[in-house]
C-alpha cells in the first residue's frame, strides 16, 4: 500500500460539535488535467494544466475538512470534481462507498441531491430573473422531494427562516438583497434538498467582516442541527481554523500538509504552511510590532509547467538538492499529521 | 508644523435616480509627513470615495464634492481645474489602486507607462526616464527590469503588476501615496511581500501613506494612526495601538470581535455585528449605527453623536463611549 493510500485509513476521530462518524467521502489519487489546445479546425494538444495532480483525502460524517491554499492551487477544482461538475482525468471519488466517477448522469442524480454546494460569489450564483422563493423551490420540485406546491411553499418559508431571512423575502429578486442576504439564500437553496454533504467554496470571502461572522455562525449552527458534513474551501486561514476539524493545505495541485486543525496551526511542519501562517497579519498592533514574518520569495509557478520534484522547492527556504528531483510523498510524522516534505 | 494633507468637513454626494447618496458625509482627518494613516471600514462606507475626492477623480455626474476643504501642503485642492490637479496628481500625490489587472493600460508597455509620468511631470527625456524606470523597477523587486520594461501588463502576474503600480506611484518622488485596497486582490504570501515592500520604501523615502483597507490585520501591522469609517462618517480615530487595545465605538468593538484570530485560542463562537449597513440615501436623524448597536440609548435616535476626545489623540463619535468598557466586563 502506498503512503497516500494509508492516509485514508488514519485520521483522528475526534469531535468538537456533534459526532464524527464513518467515512462519508473518500478521494483517491484525484487528478484533473485540462488540455491546452491550439488551432481552430484541428485542435492540437500543446500542453496540460495540471490543476489537481494526485490528491487523496477522506471526510468523515459530521466532520468539516478545510482545504486551504492560494489561488490556482486546485482547491476549487477538487471541489468541482467531487460534485462531478468536472469529470476527473484520473482517480476515484467515493461517496458512501460508491465511486461517483463511474456513474452516468442518470445514476448521479441521486447523489446530486445528497451533495450540495455553496458558491463564493453571491452575486453571480443566483439567477437574477428568478425570485428567491422560486430558486429555493425549484430543486425540491426537480428532485421530487415534495410534489405538492403548497407544501413546498411552506418549506421555502421554513428554510428562509432557518437561514435567518424573513420568509416574506421569498417574493424578492436577488438584486434587492445585500451580499450577506444573498449568501443566506445560497445556503437555503443548498439545504432545500436535505443534503448530507455540502461543499462550501469560499462562502464568506466576498463578504464584509461583520457579515462574514454572521455567515460563519450560521454554517456552524446548521452543521450541528442537520448533522452536515462540510468540505470548506477557503484561503482565509483564520476562518478555516475557526470552523474546521481537520485541514489540508494545497499547493499547485497537491496536498502538502494534512492534520487536525489545532495540530496544524500549533505545529505546522511544511515550510509552505509555515510561510502561509506567518503571512497573515494579526489584528493587534502590539502583537504585530514584535512579530517577525517569514516572507517566501517569488510567486506560485504555473501549473502548466510545474517545477520538477517538490513543486515548492524554488521558493522553499530549506530546500536541498534532492528536492528538485524527487516528489516527496505524504508521510505521517505524528499520528494524523501528514507532511509532504523530506526535510522536516 | 502644519499637516501634509488636511481634510476638513469633506462632503461628497452622488446624485442618482434613487436619491442623493451621501457617500462621504462630513469627514475630517489629517496626514503628517512620513506618516502611515489607515482608513478602515466595510464596503460602501465611503473610504474609497474619500480618497478619490482628494485626487479629483470623482466622476461628475453623478458625483460631486458639495462641501469642505482638502488642503495639501496648505493649498486647497477643491476648485482647481483639471490641468492644475493633474500637476499634483501623480507628481505630488501618487496612487495605488486595488485591481492591478485593470489599473494598468493593457496596450502600452510597462516601460512606456512608467516613463510617461516622468516625462510629463519631471520634464525628463525618454532615455533618462527609461534609466530611472529601470532603477525603480529594481527597487520594487522586479527581476530583469531591462527586459520587463518592454513587456505588457498581461505578461506579468498580479503581484508583479502591483509592484509596477508601486514603482509608478514612487517614480515622481511624491510626498504622499494613496493606496486603495492595495493587496485585496492578492494571495496572502504575495500580500505580505507587497506590504513589507511598501512599508520599507515609504519609510526609506519619507513618503506619507494613506492605506485604505477592510483588513484589520493589515492595519494593525502597518498603520500609525487609524480612522474608522461607517456610513460616510469617521466614527473613531486614534493611534493604532489605542484603537485596538481600547476601542471606544461599538462598531470598532464589533469589528474587532467578529474576526477569528490566529494568535488566540479558538473561540467557541464568533460575535458578529447583527444586521447590515444602512442605505445611504435614507439616513435617519440619529446615529447611523443605531440599528445594529448593542449599547444604544434613547438619545441615539434623535441626535448624531459628535466626535469627542476620549484619550490622547483618540476620538470617538458615540454617546455611550464612556460606558463601553463597563459593558464589555
Amino acid at each position: 500500500m502506498t503512503a497516500e493510500a494509508s492516509v485514508l485509513e488514519s485520521g483522528a476521530g475526534f469531535s468538537r460539535n456533534g459526532e464524527v462518524g464513518e467515512v462519508l467521502v473518500e478521494v483517491k489519487g484525484l487528478k484533473m488535467h485540462f488540455p491546452i489546445t491550439e488551432g481552430i479546425v484541428f485542435n492540437k494538444l500543446v500542453g496540460l494544466v495540471k490543476a489537481v495532480d494526485g490528491v487523496d483525502f477522506h471526510i468523515k460524517r459530521g466532520e468539516t475538512l478545510g482545504l486551504v491554499g492560494e489561488s490556482g492551487c486546485g482547491k476549487t477544482t477538487t471541489g468541482r470534481c467531487i460534485l462531478q461538475l468536472e469529470r476527473p482525468t484520473e482517480g476515484e471519488i467515493f461517496f458512501e462507498g460508491v465511486d461517483l466517477t463511474k456513474l452516468d448522469q442518470v445514476a448521479l442524480r441521486e447523489y446530486r441531491q445528497k451533495i450540495q454546494v455553496i458558491f463564493q460569489d453571491p452575486y453571480s450564483s443566483l439567477n437574477p430573473r428568478m425570485k428567491i422563493g422560486e430558486m429555493i423551490d425549484e430543486p425540491m420540485y426537480v428532485h421530487g422531494i415534495e410534489p405538492d406546491a403548497q407544501k413546498r411553499k411552506q418549506k421555502v418559508s421554513e428554510l428562509l427562516n432557518v437561514c435567518g431571512l424573513n420568509p416574506k423575502m421569498a417574493d424578492r429578486y436577488p438584486h434587492e438583497m445585500s451580499g450577506g442576504q444573498r449568501q443566506r439564500v445560497g445556503i437555503a437553496r443548498a439545504l432545500s434538498l436535505r443534503p448530507d454533504f455540502i461543499i462550501c467554496d469560499e462562502p464568506v470571502s466576498a463578504l464584509d467582516v461583520s457579515i462574514q461572522a454572521q455567515i460563519i455562525n450560521l454554517l456552524e449552527d446548521l452543521r450541528e442541527e442537520y448533522n452536515l458534513t462540510y468540505l470548506f474551501i477557503a484561503h482565509d486561514l483564520s476562518v478555516v481554523r475557526h470552523l474546521c476539524h481537520r485541514v489540508a493545505v494545497m499547493y499547485l495541485g497537491r496536498i502538502v500538509e494534512l492534520a487536525d486543525c489545532d495540530e496544524l496551526y500549533d505545529n505546522p511542519m511544511h515550510p509552505y504552511t509555515r510561510a502561509l501562517l506567518s503571512a497573515v497579519p494579526v489584528p493587534d498592533p502590539e502583537v504585530e510590532q514584535n512579530r517577525d514574518i517569514r516572507i517566501v520569495a517569488g510567486e506560485v509557478p504555473s501549473p502548466i509547467n510545474p517545477p520538477s520534484g517538490c513543486v515548492f522547492h524554488p521558493r522553499c527556504p530549506i530546500a536541498v538538492e534532492s528536492c528538485s528531483e524527487e516528489v516527496p510523498a505524504l508521510r505521517e510524522l505524528k499520528p494524523g499529521h501528514w507532511v509532504a516534505c523530506t526535510e522536516v | 508644523m502644519s499637516a501634509l494633507l488636511e481634510i476638513e468637513d469633506l462632503q461628497t454626494y452622488f446624485f442618482t435616480t434613487s436619491g442623493v447618496v451621501k457617500a462621504v458625509n462630513g469627514i475630517s482627518y489629517d496626514v503628517q509627513e512620513g506618516e502611515t494613516v489607515a482608513i478602515v471600514g466595510e464596503s460602501g462606507c465611503g473610504k474609497s470615495v474619500s480618497a478619490l475626492s482628494v485626487l479629483g477623480l470623482i466622476p461628475n455626474p453623478p458625483g460631486r464634492i458639495v462641501g469642505g476643504a482638502i488642503r495639501f501642503q496648505g493649498d486647497n485642492l477643491i476648485g482647481l481645474d483639471d490641468l492644475q490637479i493633474r500637476d499634483i496628481r501623480g507628481r505630488q500625490i501618487g496612487m495605488i489602486f486595488q485591481e492591478p489587472m485593470t489599473s494598468l493600460n493593457p496596450v502600452l508597455t510597462i516601460g512606456l507607462q512608467l516613463t510617461e509620468t516622468m516625462e510629463h511631470h519631471l520634464g525628463m527625456d525618454r532615455s533618462d526616464a527609461e534609466k530611472k524606470a529601470v532603477e525603480y523597477l529594481r527597487l520594487v523587486g522586479i527581476s530583469e527590469p531591462e527586459r520587463r520594461i518592454r513587456q505588457y501588463p498581461h505578461h506579468l502576474s498580479g503581484g508583479m503588476r502591483q509592484r509596477v503600480m508601486i514603482a509608478m506611484a514612487l517614480c515622481c518622488e511624491p510626498k504622499l501615496i494613496i493606496a486603495d485596497e492595495p493587496t485585496t486582490a492578492l494571495d496572502v504570501t504575495i500580500q505580505a511581500q507587497i506590504l513589507e515592500l511598501m512599508k520599507n520604501l515609504t519609510k526609506r523615502l519619507g513618503v506619507a501613506l494613506i492605506i485604505i483597507t477592510h483588513n484589520l490585520g493589515v492595519v494593525a501591522r502597518y498603520a500609525d494612526r487609524v480612522n474608522v469609517m461607517y456610513a460616510g462618517k469617521i466614527i473613531e480615530r486614534g493611534l493604532a495601538a489605542d484603537i485596538y487595545r481600547e476601542p471606544r465605538h461599538p462598531y470598532t468593538l464589533g469589528l474587532l470581535s467578529s474576526v477569528p484570530r490566529l494568535d488566540q485560542p479558538r473561540q467557541k463562537r464568533l460575535d458578529p455585528i447583527d444586521g447590515q449597513p444602512p442605505d445611504l440615501t435614507r439616513l435617519g436623524a440619529g446615529c447611523s449605527f443605531l440599528p445594529r448597536c448593542k449599547f444604544a440609548v434613547d438619545r441615539c435616535e434623535s441626535e448624531i453623536p459628535p466626535l469627542e476626545t476620549v484619550g490622547n489623540g483618540h476620538i470617538s463619535a458615540c454617546w455611550e463611549k464612556e460606558n463601553l468598557e463597563k459593558a464589555r466586563g
